[in-house]
C-alpha cells in the first residue's frame, strides 16, 4: 500500500493535475518509481511583498523584511520544541561555521514561531542565550496569530498543531537574496547544504545594489 | 449581518446567487490522522458555499480589488498561470465561461476572496465532512457504492469544457460540486504532513518532519481521499492550475 500511495503522490505532483486514465493500479514495483519530483517551486518574486508584522526576541516590533538588504535564512519553529527545532538550529549555525568570515558577517538569520501565544519575547530572549545565538544577526520573533498559516504558506514549510500543543511541521531553511527573493532551499534536516553554501557565498560577494540595510 | 447580505455585491453571476447552507456538526474520519490515536475529528457546525465560486463572481471581485489583477498581483502572491485564460485582467473572454467555476487562482487570492466576503477558505476537516455526504445519508464515506461513484470522476477523461457549477444533484447538506467538477483549496491545505516519496524510511521523516513523521494511512479502501490527500500535498500556495477552484466557509454558531 505504501507504493501505490507513493504512485499517487507521485502523480499528483505534476503541477496541471490530469484526471488520471484509470483507478490507479494495486502495487507498482518501486524499482518502476521515479525519483521524486516533490521539489516545490518556490515563487520567483520577493517575499517581502507581503506586509507581515512580526515582534523579536528583544520585543521590537519589525517586518517580515526586517533583513532586507542582506542575504538571510528564514525557518519556523516554536520555542518548546525538543527534537527538530533545535537540530534546526545547529543545522544553520553549522552551515554558518562553513562560511568564509566575509559571508558569515553578511548573513542573516529569522526564526519565525508557530506559537506566538507561549513564545513571548522572554521565552525567545531566553532560547537565544541558551541556543548562543549572535543577536548581532540572528532574530527569533512571533507573528500575530492569523498569519502563521501565512507564513508557512510564503516559505513552503508544511504544519499543523496537535492536541498537546506541540507542533507536527517541516524543517524548511528557505534562502533570500538582498531584495527577498528565494534562491535556494532545504527542505529538511538531512539535504546537503553544499549548493546552499555557495550561493551565500555568491551573494556575499556581490556588494547590494540597494542601499546597505543595518 | 446576515451571509445573504455581504454575499449580495458579488451577486453578479448570470447562475444563482451564491448562498451559504450549515454543514455538521460531525466526525471526519481522516485516512492519515493527523496525529497517533486521532482517527475521529470532531468538526463543528459551519456555513459552506453551496457551490464553488464562478468566473463571474471572481471578475467582480478583481474589479473591485485591482491589486488581484493578473497583470499587478506580485509572482509572491500567485504564479504565472495565474487567470491566464481569462480574455483580460479585468474580462472573462470566450474561454472563460461566467458561471464556471472559477480555476488557475491561486491560496493567496482565494483567500484573499473569501476575506472580502467576511467569510474565509474552509479546512480540510469541514471541506472534507461535506464531502463525506451523497444525497441522503451525511456520511456516506464508507458506503462502497458512494465510493465507487466519486472513484469513477477520476476515471472519465478530462472534458475539453469545465461545465458550469451547480449541475448536479446537492448533497444532504446542501452543497454542490464537491465532487466532480475541480479539486478545491483549503485554509490549511498544508497541515498534512506526507512526504512526496514515501519510499523514505521513518527515520528520514524525522529528519524531515518534527512530531509525528510518517503518518500510517487508515481505511485503505477510499481512493478518492488519497487522491485529494496527494493533490494537497503537491501545492505551493502561489500555485494556479486549470483544475482547481474554491469556495468559501463562514463560522456558523447556532441557527
Amino acid at each position: 500500500m505504501r507504493n501505490l500511495l507513493a504512485a499517487l503522490l507521485l502523480a499528483a505532483c505534476e503541477r496541471e493535475t490530469p484526471t488520471p486514465a484509470a483507478p490507479p493500479p494495486a502495487e507498482v514495483p518501486t524499482a518502476a518509481l521515479a525519483p521524486s519530483t516533490n521539489a516545490p517551486t518556490m515563487p520567483d518574486a520577493p517575499l517581502y511583498d507581503v506586509a507581515m508584522t512580526l515582534e523579536d526576541q528583544g520585543g521590537a516590533k519589525v517586518g517580515l523584511d526586517t533583513f532586507r538588504g542582506h542575504p538571510a535564512v528564514l525557518s519556523m519553529f516554536y520555542a518548546s520544541c525538543k527534537a527538530a527545532c533545535p537540530m534546526l538550529i545547529s543545522k544553520i549555525q553549522g552551515i554558518e561555521a562553513r562560511l568564509s568570515p566575509e559571508a558569515r558577517a553578511e548573513l542573516r538569520v529569522l526564526l519565525v514561531s508557530f506559537d506566538p501565544e507561549r513564545d513571548t519575547p522572554e521565552v525567545l530572549q531566553r532560547l537565544a542565550l541558551e541556543q548562543h545565538l549572535d543577536l548581532n544577526r540572528w532574530k527569533l520573533a512571533r507573528p500575530a496569530p492569523q498569519d502563521v498559516r501565512l507564513l508557512s504558506a510564503l516559505l513552503g514549510v508544511k504544519w499543523n498543531r496537535l492536541s498537546n500543543g506541540e507542533f507536527n511541521h517541516s524543517s524548511v531553511l528557505v534562502l533570500l537574496d538582498r531584495d527577498g527573493e528565494p534562491v535556494s532551499r532545504l527542505g529538511t534536516l538531512a539535504d546537503d547544504p553544499t549548493s546552499f553554501l555557495q550561493t551565500v557565498e555568491a551573494m556575499a560577494s556581490t556588494a547590494p545594489v540597494s542601499a546597505v540595510a543595518p | 449581518m446576515s451571509p445573504l447580505s455581504l454575499l449580495l455585491p458579488f451577486a453578479l453571476a448570470l447562475g444563482a446567487p451564491q448562498t451559504q447552507v450549515p454543514v455538521g456538526p460531525g466526525v471526519w474520519r481522516p485516512i492519515f490522522p493527523p496525529e497517533e490515536g486521532l482517527e475521529e475529528v470532531p468538526v463543528g457546525r459551519f456555513l459552506l458555499d453551496a457551490r464553488p465560486v464562478t468566473n463571474a463572481e471572481l471578475l467582480a471581485f478583481v474589479r473591485t480589488h485591482p491589486e488581484w489583477r493578473r497583470d499587478r498581483v506580485s509572482r509572491a502572491l500567485a504564479d504565472e498561470g495565474y487567470l491566464t485564460h481569462w480574455a483580460a485582467p479585468d474580462a472573462l473572454g470566450p474561454d472563460a465561461r461566467p458561471d464556471q467555476p472559477a480555476t488557475r487562482v491561486s491560496w493567496y487570492a482565494a483567500r484573499a476572496y473569501c476575506a472580502a466576503r467576511g467569510a474565509r477558505l474552509p479546512t480540510v476537516a469541514e471541506w472534507e465532512l461535506a464531502a463525506a455526504a451523497s444525497e441522503d445519508e451525511p456520511d456516506a464515506s464508507r458506503d462502497p457504492e458512494f465510493r465507487a461513484r466519486i472513484l469513477a470522476w477520476y476515471g472519465q477523461p478530462a472534458t475539453a469544457t469545465l461545465a458550469d457549477v451547480g449541475q448536479g444533484e446537492p448533497n444532504y447538506w446542501g452543497v454542490s460540486d464537491l465532487h466532480g467538477l475541480v479539486w478545491e483549496w483549503t485554509e490549511d491545505f498544508n497541515s498534512l504532513l506526507v512526504s512526496g516519496d514515501n519510499r523514505e524510511q521513518k527515520g528520514a521523516d524525522k529528519l524531515q518532519f518534527c512530531g509525528a513523521g510518517a503518518l500510517e494511512a487508515r481505511d485503505r479502501g477510499d481512493y478518492a481521499a488519497f487522491m485529494r490527500v496527494a493533490q494537497r500535498s503537491s501545492m505551493e500556495a502561489h500555485y494556479s492550475t486549470s483544475t482547481l477552484g474554491f469556495r468559501c466557509a463562514s463560522d456558523g454558531g447556532k441557527p
